[in-house]
């Protein structure tokens, strides 16, 4: 991999894959991936369908585990606990605590607007209605949502548009406080004015966490995130800041990609 | 920098060659502008030298044209990297050939008031040969950029030095004839007007072969040394 940039010039990390490898049973999607994560920094992956994306986001959140015959191997470091999250001895549900995930589908329960965000507070076990209800509003309002649900938050969450279901999930998964969101094309169902919207959000929630986002919209990349990376076949090819991938990027391939050349 | 003719949108191959043509077009107009200002003066033919100043409206319709279609592909296109580099050139570029066009103008006008005045013995001869060199400058400068050469875009910003100097030497020239003889001096300020304007071509020129650069190797080489410049182009490479 070509590494435009240094550790040092990043500041803080957040989190950090080292060696990092990964198996759909026999089938290998990720190759030895190397990638640091800048504490409340947006880092955007990149690369054609099929390159592994997803596959390393989950990877962050543990997601794979729930299916057998996935294997890990190599590291996630997160910090400042200093600690391997893909290690065997760590609970993936605290791990799921700490680290939120956003999908590309809008994914509500079916339940009211006021539980789907409550729900991750009771699973950590405050029933406290006071509590919840604090919890609520904060997670909403850091969602950009509050203004427009506040006398609806007991109606099906299904009611709400595609944007505001996104910022539904968005605000669950800040109610639990987490360190880090991972977002997996969280605008692809959405129309421009709900993805700016989003892109908005996103932009302004680093400032509370650090951000992990996976799109294949080039252009989404280049105007949200501080760094990119650039996949390619289970691989990462290129990563540096932001500004650099989308003038002058050092590999061929980055740049074949991100021009809308062949390959 | 890769080719420009091999993204998967044909379209896009399309627009960017055109821009790129376009340019070489503009470029081409621009150089004969030149050559006809320098000859109109120094032959006194004031009917070149008004071509000259009629002509000038062409360069600037295609700087305009060329402008919109940059718009255009930016606003629609996006491009990213090398594409975003080459767009960006072409902008600065129709910049600095359009002013080329001015300066052009500029002599013409001079050649005109000239066309009045007594010849000198030497036949304007500083002009001829300043002018010359700026024109072979300027085809140059043109030359790297149509073969995206950084090699020869150091070169050619070299030679601005060159230009400078026989610049200096039409002046120190002129301020001479004038103390020797005053009658002398509206001639000499219409010189030293026409100087001015060629050694502002060589100027322009030189912007050009650091916007090649740029395109080439994605390096700001805008207000550093010829030997930095060298060092970043890697010459021989
Ligand atoms: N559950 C799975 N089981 C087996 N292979 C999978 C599974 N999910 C994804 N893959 C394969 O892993 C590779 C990477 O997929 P993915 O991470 O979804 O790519 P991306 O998100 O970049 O489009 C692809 O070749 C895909 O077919
Ligand atoms: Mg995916």
């Amino acid at each position: 991999m070509s590494e435009n940039i240094t550790a040092n010039a990043m500041g803080l990390l957040k989190s950090e894959a080292k060696s990092l490898n990964f198996y759909y049973g026999e089938y290998q999607a990720l190759k030895n991936i190397n990638l640091a994560v800048a504490e409340k920094r947006i880092t955007a992956l990149i690369g054609p369908s099929g390159c592994g994306k997803s596959t390393f986001l989950r990877c962050f959140n543990r997601m794979h585990d729930l299916y057998p015959g996935n294997r890990y191997d190599g590291e996630i470091m997160l910090y400042p606990d200093d600690v391997n999250i893909l290690h065997a001895k760590i609970d993936p549900i605290e791990v799921r605590m700490r680290i939120g995930m956003v999908f590309q589908k809008p994914n509500p329960f079916p339940k009211t607007v006021y539980e789907n965000v409550a729900y991750g507070l009771r699973v950590r076990g405050i029933s406290n209605r006071r509590k919840l209800d604090e919890k609520v509003e904060k997670a909403l309002r850091g969602a950009a949502l509050w203004n427009e649900v506040k006398d609806r938050l007991t109606s099906l969450a299904f009611n709400l548009s595609g944007g505001q279901q996104q910022r539904l999930c968005i605000a669950r998964a800040l109610a639990t406080d987490p360190e880090m969101m991972l977002f997996d094309e969280p605008t692809s169902a959405l129309d421009p004015i709900a993805t700016a919207s989003i892109e908005e959000l996103i932009a302004q929630l680093k400032e509370q966490v650090t951000i992990l986002i996976v799109t294949h919209n080039m252009q989404q990349a280049a105007r949200v995130s501080d760094y990119t990376a650039f996949m390619h076949m289970g691989e990462v090819v290129e990563f540096s800041d932001t500004n650099t991938i989308f003038t002058n990027p050092a590999q061929k391939r980055t740049e074949d990609y991100i021009t809308g050349r062949y390959g | 920098m890769e080719p420009l003719d091999t993204h998967i949108s044909r379209q896009y191959n399309v627009d960017l060659e055109n821009i790129r043509t376009l340019v070489l077009q503009m470029g081409g107009l621009v150089e004969q502008q030149i050559e006809h200002a320098i000859t109109a003066l120094v032959q006194g033919n004031v009917t070149l030298a008004d071509a000259v100043i009629v002509t000038d409206y062409k360069v600037n319709s295609l700087e305009v044209t060329i402008d919109e279609d940059c718009n255009q592909i930016i606003a629609r296109r996006q491009p990213a990297a090398g594409d975003l580099r080459l767009v960006l050139m072409v902008i600065k570029t129709i910049t600095d050939l359009e002013r080329i066009g001015d300066e052009a103008e500029k002599i013409a006008r001079m050649a005109v008031q000239l066309a009045n005045e007594e010849r000198p013995k030497n036949n304007y001869m500083e002009i001829q040969t300043l002018g010359t060199h700026v024109r072979h400058m300027v085809h140059n400068a043109l030359d790297a950029y149509a073969r995206m050469d950084t090699i020869a875009a150091v070169r050619v910003a070299g030679d601005d030095r060159q230009i400078d100097k026989e610049y200096e030497g039409v002046m120190r020239q002129m301020i001479t004839f004038m103390m020797e003889d005053p009658r002398t001096i509206t001639r000499a300020l219409h010189v030293m007007w026409a100087a001015r304007a060629l050694e502002r071509i060589g100027d322009h020129a030189r912007n050009i072969c650091e916007y090649v650069i740029y395109q080439v190797k994605g390096k700001d080489v805008r207000h550093i040394s010829l030997e930095q410049m060298k060092k970043e182009v890697g010459e021989g490479s």
